[in-house]
């Protein structure tokens, strides 16, 4: 059994059912992508996985480290090491990200306002924060910035990955982290998320386009259609997709080109 | 942690400031109000005729002028079950050592002495109706500055006191100046000379400790031309079962070119009626800043005011209200403006909470021909939850076409995608929450010295763990 595994899973928003049964197991040390076209369901397993309110499960269970993950609160699903990268990360305004980083770390080292030993040093902290910012182009400034409050697309993007970097999470699900990028953010990026590559660390990348499977390769490929996993296999599965586009499934609904070559976001 | 725990709300406060100390006093005057207890006042206090009669007039006014009706409800206030006047020592403090062991331990308990070493200039300390201790930095004295409890000025600076005292709120402006100005005692008088900047705060404390205390601070703050100063202050109250009043007036005088900022972080027990009337004549480049806390008390209605009399006078209000249950906060800000070229800026934060109410009352007002005027109001409320009020009241009164006045208002709650993208990085729900209403009332705090910032935020975090489960 995988490390992570989705059994089964059936996820229903406002009544509709937008997973079908999905099913996938990965493991740390490795790296999967789920690809789809829109209104396949990929947002609805991105959210899901990290326990949104919004979305309810009628069926099916999410193995980690021993726990079914449906049943945890979202911050106890992340205190295990279960991490998401927003598609849209939500602004809070007069919360500084340095604050916001310290108090998150905090949490996922135990600290709960009481052991201050187990709370981290400002040193620690900048020692910590140093090369993730290095590599993803980010200067001191943007830690006293409020989360995500004027950041530009490339910007938030660039911020959930620095908070994976500090966090370090065992499971990362990285929900379209690629769009609304300019190419040289998608190579930060890139660079970053590889470098955190490791026998510790699973990543989940869900997206639509191809282009982010450039610079970060996938072990494994499953294709979403329609709430369900069509096919699952390697990066050969992707370059197909490169060629053909979801048109093999095309009497599934939202079909739609690959190639990021049209993208206009 | 910081020292300045006196602002505190919420789940701890009964132990914190809530306790009270035996009462002691060496005068307290009946219950209730009367022409004989004012004259009592000011015949212990030996006070100079003007005010005597100053007093007596006032009583009238307030006796003949009816019960706002516009704002909170305040039908329950019973005029005739409050001491008006009560004095705990005959004489007051320049050390701590020189004050009364029963008192100097509940100002210790308040962590005041422990603040005035650390980060102020000067300190005053009222207990009751009299200011028991005060101090002042040395050289801060050698300048020409002067702080001193309201009383002693009337006594040693009767000029300067006479002719600005009343001048900004006359008795007759509402019925709580007139009921100050028959029955004030304490409070502080500051004045700052010439060019002077004071540049450590001053601070005030006031603690009501008896039941059914009304406490009458009477404040009066100039600032002459090119000056600056900053004065803080703070109150709290044991938890009684029957109420307890409030009434202060502070006046200010910003004379051209000087700035002078006014800190208050309100937190009475909710036993007490916060009814206070505070006004500032800000004149020409001089700045008059208000920036105004309101966490306890059971009703509070105040609205700082300035009145931007001369070109280049600019006026801002930032003010904070957070209302758990049984609470109303209804606080806002006025603007007046009688000279063109004038600015002002009123920021109204609120947070409700437990079936709290916050009310937003705030006024702009332009004169004929003041001209190139501008004014921005913004008010932000918070609702925790669905039992909890929030309402809005924003006058703007313009007699000026040539002006730029501009207002805004949003009603939010803590939302889901706030909260899930907090706990999404190991945040628990209480702790998310909390982060959210500090970051709402940021715009406030970052204005706050850091040892009150850091306590605020930390007694929105106790105030924020009594409201879940």
């Amino acid at each position: 059994m995988a490390d992570f595994e989705i059994k089964d899973l059936h996820v229903s928003v406002e009544g509709r059912e937008i997973l079908r049964g999905v099913s996938l197991g990965l493991s740390r040390g490795e790296v999967h992508a789920v690809m789809g076209p829109n209104g396949s369901g990929k947002s609805t397993l991105s959210n899901t996985l990290m326990g949104h309110p919004g979305y309810e499960v009628t069926a099916g269970e999410v193995l980690f480290g021993g726990r079914d993950l449906l049943e945890l609160e979202p911050d106890e699903r992340a205190r295990l090491g279960v991490y998401l990268a927003f598609q849209y990360p939500t602004v809070v305004p007069g919360v500084t990200m340095a604050n916001f980083l310290r108090t998150a770390l905090n949490a996922r080292r135990g600290y709960d306002g009481k052991d201050k030993s187990k709370a981290i040093s400002p040193r620690e902290f900048r020692a910590l924060l140093k090369e993730p910012m290095q590599t993803l182009r980010m200067d001191d400034s943007f830690l006293s910035r409020y989360i995500n409050e004027g950041f530009s697309g490339g910007e938030k993007k660039r911020a959930e990955i620095l908070q994976m970097a500090v966090l370090k999470p065992e499971i990362a699900i990285l929900d379209e982290t690629d769009s609304g990028l300019d190419i040289d953010s998608i190579k930060f990026v890139s660079e970053a998320i590889n470098s955190m590559r490791g026998p510790d660390l699973g990543v989940l990348i869900i997206t639509h386009y191809t282009r982010i499977l450039q610079f970060i390769k996938p072990d494994v490929v499953h294709v979403l259609v329609n709430g369900q996993v069509v096919r699952s296999g390697g990066s050969e599965v992707a370059d197909a997709l490169e060629r053909t586009g979801y048109a093999e499934w095309a009497d599934e609904p939202a079909a739609a080109a690959v190639s990021d070559s049209k993208e206009v976001r | 942690m910081a020292v300045v725990p006196q602002i505190s709300v919420g789940e701890d406060y009964r132990e914190k400031y809530g306790f009270f100390d035996p009462e002691k006093y060496v005068f307290k005057a009946k219950r209730g109000l009367s022409e004989e207890i004012v004259r009592e006042i000011s015949w212990m206090k030996g006070e100079p005729e003007w005010m005597t009669e100053l007093r007596l007039r006032s009583l009238r006014i307030f006796e003949r002028k009816a019960m706002p009706t516009w704002g909170a409800d305040l039908s329950r206030i019973d005029f005739d079950n409050i001491f008006y006047y009560l004095k705990s020592t005959e004489k007051q403090g320049k050390s701590w050592d020189e004050v009364p062991d029963d008192i100097k331990r509940t100002f210790d308990r308040l962590g005041v002495p422990e603040a005035e070493r650390k980060f102020l200039a000067g300190v005053a300390a009222q207990y009751e109706s009299e200011v028991v201790y005060h101090s002042l930095h040395q050289e801060l004295e050698k300048k020409g500055v002067v702080f001193l409890d309201t009383d002693t000025a009337l006594r040693e600076h009767p000029d300067l006191f006479k002719e600005y005292f009343g001048t900004i709120i006359p008795p007759a402006d509402n019925k709580f100046s007139a009921l100050n100005t028959a029955v004030w005692s304490g409070g502080s008088f500051i004045y700052v000379p010439k060019g002077v900047r004071v540049d450590i705060p001053l601070q005030a404390y006031f603690r009501i400790n008896a039941e059914n205390m009304g406490q009458f601070e009477r404040t009066l703050i100039i600032c002459d031309e090119g000056s600056f100063v900053h004065y803080i202050e703070g109150c709290t109250a044991p938890i009684y079962t029957t109420d307890s009043l409030h009434s202060a007036v502070v006046e200010i005088v910003v004379k051209r070119g000087a700035r002078c900022r006014y800190t208050t972080i309100q937190n009475w027990s909710t036993n007490v009626y916060n009814l206070v009337t505070k006004r500032a004549a800000a004149y020409g480049d001089a700045t008059m800043e208000w920036v105004d806390g309101n966490l306890g008390s059971q009703i509070t209605m105040k609205y700082p005011s300035v009145f931007l009399m001369e070109p280049g006078a600019k006026g801002d209000v930032l003010s904070v209200a957070f209302a758990g249950r049984g609470q109303h906060q209804d606080a806002g800000g006025k603007m007046v403006h009688v000279a063109p070229y004038t600015t002002s800026t009123i920021t109204s934060k609120s947070i409700s909470k437990a079936g709290g109410r916050t009310s937003y009352r705030g006024l702009v007002k332009v004169h004929p021909n003041c001209h190139d005027v501008k004014s921005f109001v913004k008010c932000d409320a918070l609702l925790l939850d669905d039992e909890s009020i929030s309402d809005t009241y924003p006058y703007i009164e313009c007699d000026e076409p040539q002006v730029n006045l501009a207002h805004e208002a949003t009603v939010s709650k803590v939302s889901d995608e706030q909260l899930f993208y907090l706990q999404s990085r190991g945040i628990p729900q209480a702790e998310a929450e909390t982060m959210i209403v500090n970051g709402f009332i940021e715009p406030f705090t970052k204005e706050l010295p850091l040892e009150y910032a850091v306590e605020l935020n930390r007694l929105i975090q106790l105030e924020m763990e009594g409201s879940v489960g």
